[in-house]
């Protein structure tokens, strides 16, 4: 890791140790003053360095090709475009048969998806200090420092392996599904 | 010529074709470094997948259905016809495009198997292909696959083994060895599927094989896959103090599998939704084949389960409204497969059969029977003195077996995938074999029952090297051509028929048979047939004797075969003598020959397979 970069948690400690400093170091506190005021001034070319957090447009190409195999195996976008007030819960739930048996052959067959904890839900679990916050959210009684002790309430899902079929150039993946037409 | 690197096996199956390879180079006693091959084919429209099968369905589609780039393969090809998934999918909604079973035509004697006349239904404009250039074009297909994974290794240069029904006659392994010669496997060797399947059991028992069987074993192979069923037994016997397998005997060709089966459960809920007063098109009963198919499973392998919901989609986008909903129950399961493919029966049970009417559609000559069960009683019983002659079973050719006792069982197919038809099927056998005092057969566990016949056939390349158990057996007939009698011209009457054996029961692979005696006349320039006969029962039968008379049941006719001797250096027209002699090629056909009395020159006899039987 360089020097330049410091990570989340070493940013953190230092802002901690920063913030203490401020408080009881007054000539600190000064620099400190004078360093954020001439922030905008000094970030001239030279330091272009911290990347301004950035939002990045997705493709929708899996995307789509995920929603097609869906639709052909599993009737997804029917269901889904079907007002199901109109119904009774036996017909909506005949046609959820078919679309859960065809969108988990789906899921089964191009995705490999684990839980994210093996463990049961319900149980206690203590999270050490350096637990991925992606992977697990905290909920709650959100205060204080790590190790955290909670409830699992949900074992969360994680993808392990994608493999979805390779595509044509010239694939429109925008068909969902083809309109039919029998003659 | 490089050198081999990979043996390679094939199972071109009617349904679908598996393809798996042991690495020579990196095998060696302890550890064979052998696996089933990745097949990249098309799943949809200008997309590419991995699998682990190639659906044996060809698709031809019309010009406005797919576009050039929506048939790209991995390796670059646009190829006008599609092969695999994608031909399966597609040929479900307009099946009047869809060549399928092509393996069950390629033996199919009623028909010209070089014409092209597939698809059957096909209207005119449909351009069709014959049953051979069907099979090529699996094998181009898996062969382009095998090249794409292994650049540096080309598949012609690599020993291939490519599987046949064991019942497949002289002239559709004649057939199945030029389809894989035109698409330039040129290492090619034959090898009947039950005995793949055996090789993949001793492949996957690895040494304790040698434990689980033993001398005056045998070993009954059941091979019931998606279109076909086939059967085969194999002795153990001992050859200088080693164990060693001999294929004794195998079975008719039967159309009947895994298909015929989710055909009928679909048929028993069409009957249940019509009392209910719906009708179903055929876009629905493809669906409702497949929604029996997944419930048959479930039922079959969940004894705690009494009923699946099957449902039957609408094709239009209204999902809930047009839904149909209805049960497969267990006893329409028990009732529809028990009853109907695996019926309790005697050994002495035969298939029935009924006259064909006169003027039958074109199509593929189906079992008429559908009780696997029967078929299986009528094979034994035919087989009954397989192993009178084989040393070590003395004692166990019983005087008064009225068929031939396995002392084991190995199953091969999809079909046994559901463990009680498994059960049936050894339950039905142990009680034919307790009715006449013999103990049980031992059920011979192997797994894979989807894939084993090409993980067998790879292993069977390996093993071929010397490094292995073989199966040994030869061709599991004797052959005979048919001969006008000399006796007096009675008007009115064809001349009697006469037998003559040209090649014993069991000629090995690379031999051929003595030359008979007895000569026949070929007229130079003119195409000259004879009758063809097979025998899968009469073992003892010496090249040159001849059956003046035979039991229906115990010589079958095959296609005739027909020998044109070129005019070089002779006058049209003119007779010459000439004994017909059979070898059997190293890849593992039959191969006629005439040879005249003087002269080193020999002329092939082709097997007529154009159909005009």
């Amino acid at each position: 890791m360089s020097d330049s970069h410091p990570s989340f948690f070493n940013r953190l400690t230092l802002a901690l140790r920063a913030f203490w400093r401020i408080l009881t170091d007054e000539p600190f506190a000064a620099s400190v003053l004078r360093l954020e005021g001439e922030m905008p001034v000094a970030a001239g070319p030279a330091v272009a360095e911290p990347p301004k957090p950035a939002l990045r447009e997705t493709s929708p190409d899996s995307a789509l090709q995920l929603l097609a195999l869906l639709q052909q195996e599993g009737r997804f976008v029917d269901f889904l475009e079907e007002n199901v007030t109109a119904y009774s819960d036996a017909d909506i739930g005949g046609a959820a048969r078919v679309v859960h048996e065809g969108c988990r052959k789906v899921i089964h067959h191009y995705l490999r998806i684990e839980p994210v904890r093996a463990e049961a839900e319900g149980v206690r679990l203590t999270l050490a200090a350096g637990f991925d916050t992606a992977a697990v959210r905290l909920t709650g009684n959100v205060v204080g420092q790590p190790p955290f002790n909670g409830t699992l309430m949900h074992r969360g899902w994680r993808a392990v392996e994608i493999k979805l079929p390779r595509l044509a150039d010239g694939h429109d993946v925008r068909v969902l599904a083809p309109a039919e037409v029998e003659l | 010529m490089s050198e081999i690197r990979y043996a390679v096996g094939i199972d071109l199956g009617t349904t679908h074709c598996v393809m798996a390879a042991v690495d020579l180079h990196a095998s060696d006693r302890d550890e064979l470094a052998e696996g089933i091959e990745a097949i990249p084919q098309l799943t949809g429209p200008g997309a590419v997948e991995d699998r682990s099968m190639l659906p044996s369905f060809l698709y031809l589609p019309h010009p406005d259905e797919l576009r050039p780039d929506d048939r790209t393969l991995p390796w670059g090809e646009q190829p006008a016809f599609v092969v695999g998934e994608l031909a399966r999918v597609m040929g479900s909604r307009t099946p009047i495009r869809l060549v399928a079973s092509a393996k069950s035509w390629l033996c199919h004697p009623g028909v010209d198997r070089r014409a092209a006349i597939l698809p059957v239904e096909g209207p005119e404009e449909v351009e069709r292909v014959s049953p051979l250039q069907a099979s090529m074009s699996y094998l181009a297909h898996l062969r382009a696959a095998w090249d794409y994974h292994h650049p540096d290794a080309p598949l012609a240069e690599q020993e291939v083994v490519l599987t046949v029904p064991a019942s497949f006659d002289p002239a559709a392994r004649e057939l199945t060895a030029e389809a894989a010669a035109a698409v330039g496997l040129s290492h090619l060797v034959l090898l009947e599927e039950p005995q793949a399947a055996l090789y993949h059991w001793i492949l996957a028992a690895g040494d304790e094989w040698r434990k689980q069987v033993h001398i005056g074993d045998i070993i009954l192979v059941v091979d019931l896959g998606g279109g076909t069923a086939d059967f085969s037994l194999i002795a153990v016997t001992e050859h200088d103090g080693a164990l060693e397998l001999v294929r004794v005997a195998v079975g008719d060709h039967i159309l009947l599998g895994g298909d015929n089966m989710d055909l009928a459960l679909a048929h028993t809920i069409r009957a249940k939704l019509a009392e209910q007063g719906a009708q179903l098109d055929p876009w629905q009963v493809q669906g409702l084949t497949h929604g029996c198919r997944h419930a048959k499973e479930i039922l079959l392998s969940a004894p705690s389960v009494a009923a699946v919901p099957v449902v039957v989609p609408s094709r239009g986008s209204r999902l809930i409204g047009g839904t149909l909903r209805t049960e497969l129950t267990r006893e329409e399961v028990t009732q529809a497969l028990m009853g109907g493919f695996f019926p309790e029966v005697d050994a002495s049970a035969r298939p029935a059969s009924r006259a064909r009417a006169a003027l039958t559609k074109l199509g593929l000559p189906y079992a008429q029977d559908a009780a696997m069960t029967r078929h299986l009683a009528a094979f034994l019983g035919r087989q009954v003195d397989a192993t009178r002659d084989l040393q070590g079973f003395a004692g166990s050719a019983l005087e008064h077996a009225s068929f031939l006792h396995p002392t084991a069982v190995l199953f091969n197919g999809g079909v046994f995938k559901a463990p009680p038809l498994l059960e049936r099927t050894l339950a039905v056998l142990n009680g034919w074999l307790n009715a006449e005092g013999a103990p049980p057969a031992r059920l011979l566990e192997g797994a894979d029952l989807d894939l084993a016949v090409a993980r067998g056939a790879a292993y069977y390349g390996y093993v071929r090297r010397g490094r292995g158990v073989r199966i040994r057996g030869g061709t599991a007939k004797s052959f005979y051509v048919g001969v006008e009698s000399a006796v007096p011209a009675v008007p009115g009457m064809e001349p009697p028929i006469e037998a003559l054996c040209i090649a014993p029961f069991g000629m090995e692979e690379g031999t051929h048979a003595e030359l008979p005696p007895q000569e026949v006349g070929l007229v130079v320039g003119e195409p000259v047939r004879f009758r063809f006969f097979g025998s899968s029962v009469r073992r003892a039968d010496h090249v040159g004797e001849v059956l003046e008379q035979w039991a229906p049941e115990e010589v079958e006719e095959l296609e005739e075969i027909a020998a044109t001797l070129p005019a070089e250096g002779r006058q049209p027209g003119e007779v010459v003598p000439v004994r017909l002699r059979a070898a059997v090629t190293e890849v593992g056909t039959l191969r006629l020959e005439a040879v005249p009395r003087e002269g080193a020159e020999s002329w092939k006899i082709e097997f007529d397979v154009r159909g005009e039987r």
